[in-house]
């Protein structure tokens, strides 16, 4: 085993690992963190997508030993500071861009590394960006328009229920 | 996943010595290594990440030449090669999806030399020279069949330096599960003529298509490419498409690469 060490959402975090611990694994199981979810374990899904030194990465094909000394953001860290939902989280519960959720942390994760890049990105820039997420439940639709929201840019409502 | 020892050195020297040893592998940017540990289909005893080689990872343009460091990623080629050679950075930019862009290397890809990688049809239609450790290895001899390069045991791909082609273009029909090319083409006007190399449908891995070269040399144009049909002999057929239907895709993908640059 050896110490690995981190700073994850703001804060130093270590624990011992293997050579072949994932990062997602690290998070999960050795720091209780469950909000990164594992969807596919073969780097397909999108569901454990985490940010590594501001990039968006599949932390179940990165190892944890990789992420030593590396500034890491997780879905537990994109709540406000009074843990209120953060602006992308909110919209997607505005928008209803979920349903069993499962694919949601990776989503937001994702969401949040195109906003930092393109700020105001069009329908078609968003559905490129999400290539690599993957969902089973919504059809994409509301996932979209709730990052259209979330950018500050005009969305038609969802309809009531 | 098999355990291994994990090591980081910060020198090439550091690393080559590394590898001599038994079992021992390279670890990139792990978008294919990773995975394939899962599978157990590679069991090393010892990984070395690249990932703290000084100068590894760079996008120089110099001249006609574009030199890529061997652990730059996909995300930076994209967007570091853009103004000197927007064919490669447009195909780098649409390897996998930005997740696997921010981690997965051109030497990696290079090394693996999957059948269905992008960047080899890139390297082989310019003609680029693979640059080692060791040794300068040209394209034309670098890729020898699927998964199988020129590289010897405890070689290091340092560099990838590609002539810069005067128009280029890469046109990808992916298959949307895994999102590798089902066939692929790179269209590469060079000075002494064009070059077409095709990936994803030979069960040889790339290769180039030299009646589509000679025809499109003779006349740059999309009319030139007529009547020309690539065989399907040697095709992959697999779930996702026969080996008739890849060959197919060779002159669609050709012809639309030709009409992206006319
Ligand atoms: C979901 C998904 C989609 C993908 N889609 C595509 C696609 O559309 N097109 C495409 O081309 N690829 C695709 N890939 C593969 C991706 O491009 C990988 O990044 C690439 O194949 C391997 O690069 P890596 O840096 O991750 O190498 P690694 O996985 O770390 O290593 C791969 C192999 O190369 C060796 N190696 C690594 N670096 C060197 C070096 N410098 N010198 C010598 N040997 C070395 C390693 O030992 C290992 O054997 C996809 C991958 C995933 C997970
Ligand atoms: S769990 Fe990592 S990509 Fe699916
Ligand atoms: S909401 Fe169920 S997988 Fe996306």
């Amino acid at each position: 085993m050896t110490k690995v060490t981190m700073n994850v959402n703001g804060r130093s975090r270590s624990g011992e690992v293997e050579g072949r611990t994932l990062l997602v694994q690290f998070l999960r199981e050795t720091l209780s963190m469950t909000g990164t979810h594992v969807g596919c374990d073969t780097s397909q899904c999108g569901a454990c997508v985490v940010h590594v030194d501001g990039q968006a990465v599949k932390s179940c094909t990165m190892l944890a030993l990789e992420a030593d000394g590396a500034e890491v953001t997780t879905i537990e860290g994109m709540t406000n500071a009074d843990g209120s939902l953060g602006v992308i989280q909110q919209a997607f519960q505005d928008y209803h861009g979920l349903q069993c959720g499962f694919c949601t942390p990776g989503m937001v994760m994702s969401a949040k590394a195109l906003l930092a890049e393109n700020p105001k990105p069009s329908e078609e820039e968003i559905r490129e960006y999400l290539e690599g997420n993957i969902c089973r439940c919504t059809g994409y639709h509301n996932i979209v328009k709730a990052i259209m929201a979330a950018s500050g840019q005009q969305v038609e409502p969802v309809a009531a229920e | 996943m098999y355990d291994f020892e994990f090591m980081k050195p910060s020198s090439l020297d550091e690393a080559v010595a590394a590898l001599a040893e038994e079992d021992a592998q390279l670890l990139a940017g792990g978008q294919t290594l990773l995975p394939t540990m899962k599978q157990r289909l590679a069991m090393p005893s010892k990984l070395i990440s690249l990932k703290d080689i000084p100068d590894f990872s760079y996008v120089k343009a110099e001249g006609d030449t574009l030199t890529i460091g061997g652990g730059t990623t996909h995300r930076q080629v994209s967007e570091e090669a853009e103004s000197a050679f927007p064919g490669l950075a447009s195909l780098a930019g649409r390897i996998g999806d930005p997740a696997v862009r921010n981690r997965g290397t051109i030497g990696g890809s290079l090394a693996n030399n999957d059948p269905a990688a992008c960047y080899p049809a890139a390297v082989l239609a310019t003609g680029a020279t693979v640059i080692t450790n060791r040794r300068e290895i040209p394209a034309d001899e670098y890729f020898q069949g699927m998964f199988t390069t020129a590289l010897d045991e405890g070689e290091i791909i340092t560099a990838v330096r590609f002539p810069i082609p005067e128009a280029s273009r890469y046109e990808k029909f992916a298959q949307p599960a895994s999102r590798f090319p089902m066939v692929a083409c790179f269209v590469a006007k060079m000075n002494g003529g064009v070059r077409v190399a095709v990936t994803g449908a030979s069960e040889e891995g790339v290769f180039r298509w030299s009646e589509a070269e000679e025809a499109l040399t003779a006349t740059f144009s999309a009319d030139a490419l007529e009547g020309l049909a690539h065989p399907a002999n040697g095709m992959i057929s697999d779930i996702h498409g026969s080996g008739e239907y890849r060959a197919h895709l060779i002159g669609v993908m050709t012809k639309r690469a030709v009409l992206h640059l006319t």
